[in-house]
């Protein structure tokens, strides 16, 4: 396994442009920390995020990873490069005839994808944690180390987009077309999401379905963490709005997530066998 | 002798086309043979199917004793089929570093190997900017990182210039003289007629031939002559049982042999009938006419 890494480690360490995007990936996860000095002070209106509790600990883990995962399109294109580019520079076919079998070859892409994931959910870890020990009201150890199934969904939820994007850049070989079929197939599970929904008013039946989809599935393992706050809750109670909304991370959310993402990794080996180079 | 790949009736289909139809052949350690055939004639796909990156539709091949799987036979191996397939943002000694990884092999390997093919002084320079044959030199030294039992070359030496036509020849030669096994594809009948001991001729993906090369040119060669007495000669030599057939064209007659026959004796024979030549070589068939023969006449 390490060897395997290493490889992948070897190819990516000397491509600038891959470089560039895992450069600015870590630094725009480190830009998180730049909401704490958002602050509007105009007049009577004092606005200031990071005082609003969004650095609260538990809550800053949901938020963060919330935020994160949003910017996981960054690796995602390294990702999709890293396995079209065998195919453009044909280097895949040398690789083969050098002595990496295919199984080799799928397995050090998807290493790479966990290597990515775990980095990165460590990253954010260590800058949640440096933001709400500045910020949080709250600081007992009980309550800092709560809520951190949000780490692992975010961890989940990286592996699973990534591995979607291993298995494109194998069936389309084209980083930019592989980019753009993802681009596409998000956009038609995500207007069919809203007609299903249209049409079933007021019940679950689109969530029942969509859950299971790709990009749903995805979405589901963090929700979206701003109505949880407790400002927006009380202009909500205000207005009379009711916004119970169950948060958490469910273990059926999880699984679905790795059930996708075996079988991208499997389509991909299989794909990769079946083909002739 | 130790067996280094065996191939049995293998068969490869592209949909309706047969690029590979029913090809057997065995290779040797310590010959160097060459796969000779016109573009499209399955070549490449061969070498594909026994390198693990082109599926087979039937037959089967086996690496060394039998009992190796392809994948452990693979790093026993050196191959470079049609272009050279490098990252073109890494240098050399990068992309030599990477293959080594791959193979398990030390990187103490890949100065030695860069020196072999004289590229250790550009080492540093990125794949991207070097010339055809030096990538085509790379990729050579690429292949023996593993000091491999079998190299394996398809076309080496296409769209190379002269030059490097001969630079990738003496290449080969060199290696060849180590004791390397080598598995040379080419359409090119002087590139295996002056590097291969050893061929196999492929035609649409059919075996026509395979053997020793120079027992694949079998005829006893024929005499080209010029005679002042031209009519006499061409009589003396139509009775004669020696030869099987005579032509003329113009001034030059080209008489075919039957069995063996030395050009003194031959010259000896025809000044004893008073015929006196004033053009006498002996010459054998090229493999070109041999090759063409071969794969028109099937």
């Amino acid at each position: 396994m390490l060897r395997l890494l290493e490889i992948e480690f070897h190819k990516l360490r000397y491509s600038k442009a891959s470089k560039i995007l895992i450069i600015t990936y870590f630094v725009l996860l480190t830009c998180i920390a730049l909401f704490a000095s958002i602050k509007f002070d105009i007049g009577p209106i004092k606005f200031h995020l990071a005082e609003l509790g969004i650095f609260n600990f538990p809550y800053v883990w949901h938020f963060n990873t919330f935020v994160a995962g949003l910017l996981k399109f960054f690796l995602l294109l390294v990702i999709v490069s890293m396995v079209s580019n065998e195919y453009s520079n044909k280097t895949i076919k040398q690789n083969l005839i050098d002595g990496l079998s295919k199984k080799e070859f799928i397995l050090s892409k998807f290493y790479t994808v966990i290597a990515f994931s775990l980095i990165s959910t460590v990253f954010v870890f260590i800058v949640s944690l440096i933001l709400g020990l500045i910020y949080s009201s709250y600081k007992e150890p009980s309550i800092i180390f709560s809520d951190l199934e949000y780490l692992i969904a975010f961890f989940i939820k990286l592996v699973g987009f990534f591995s979607f994007g291993l298995f494109l850049g194998v069936l389309i070989k084209r980083s930019a077309f592989a980019v753009a079929t993802m681009i596409v197939l998000f956009f038609v599970e995500f207007i069919s999401y809203a007609i299903v929904s249209g049409y079933n008013r007021g019940t679950d039946v689109a969530d029942n379905i969509y859950q299971f989809l790709p990009f749903k599935s995805l979405w589901n393992l963090i929700d979206e963490p701003g109505s949880r706050l407790s400002a927006v809750q009380a202009v909500a109670q205000q207005v009379g709005e009711d916004l119970a909304y169950d948060y958490a991370v469910h273990w059926y959310e999880i699984a679905i997530v790795l059930g996708w993402t075996a079988l991208f990794i499997f389509l991909s080996y299989r794909l990769l066998k079946k083909r002739d180079l | 002798m130790d067996t280094i790949l065996t191939i049995n009736n293998l068969t490869k289909k592209f949909g309706y086309l047969t690029a590979v139809k029913d090809l057997s052949f065995t290779i040797n350690k310590g010959n160097v043979y060459g796969i000779l055939g016109p573009n499209g004639s399955g070549k490449s796909t061969t070498l594909g199917i026994v390198l693990n990156v082109v599926n087979k539709t039937s037959g089967d091949f086996s690496w060394f004793d039998g009992n190796t799987t392809t994948h452990d036979a693979l790093k026993k191996v050196g191959a470079i089929i049609e272009r050279p397939n490098f990252y073109p943002y890494m240098s050399a000694y990068q992309n030599l570093k990477l293959v080594c990884k791959i193979k398990g092999v030390d990187f103490s390997k890949v100065d030695e190997k860069l020196e072999l093919v004289g590229l250790l002084d550009r080492k540093d320079s990125k794949f991207q900017t070097y010339s055809l044959g030096m990538k085509q030199r790379l990729a050579i030294a690429s292949a023996l990182l593993n000091d491999p039992e079998i190299l394996i070359l398809d076309e080496p030496t296409n769209g190379l210039d002269p030059q490097g036509i001969h630079q990738i020849r003496t290449l080969i030669k060199q290696i060849a003289s180590n004791g390397t096994t080598i598995l040379l594809a080419s359409h090119l009948l002087d590139e295996v007629e002056k590097v291969c001991s050893h061929v196999v001729v492929l035609r649409k993906g059919e075996k026509l031939y395979s053997g020793r090369v120079d027992e694949m040119i079998s005829s006893h060669g024929f005499f080209e002559l010029k005679a002042e007495k031209q009519s006499e000669l061409i009589q003396v030599l139509e009775a004669d049982a020696n030869f099987s057939s005579v032509k003329t064209e113009g001034e030059l007659i080209t008489a075919f042999l039957n069995q063996p026959m030395d050009a003194s004796v031959f010259n000896k024979l025809m000044f004893d009938k008073g015929i006196t030549l004033s053009h006498l070589v002996k010459r054998k068939e090229s493999l070109e006419e041999q090759f063409l023969k071969l794969t028109n006449n099937q």
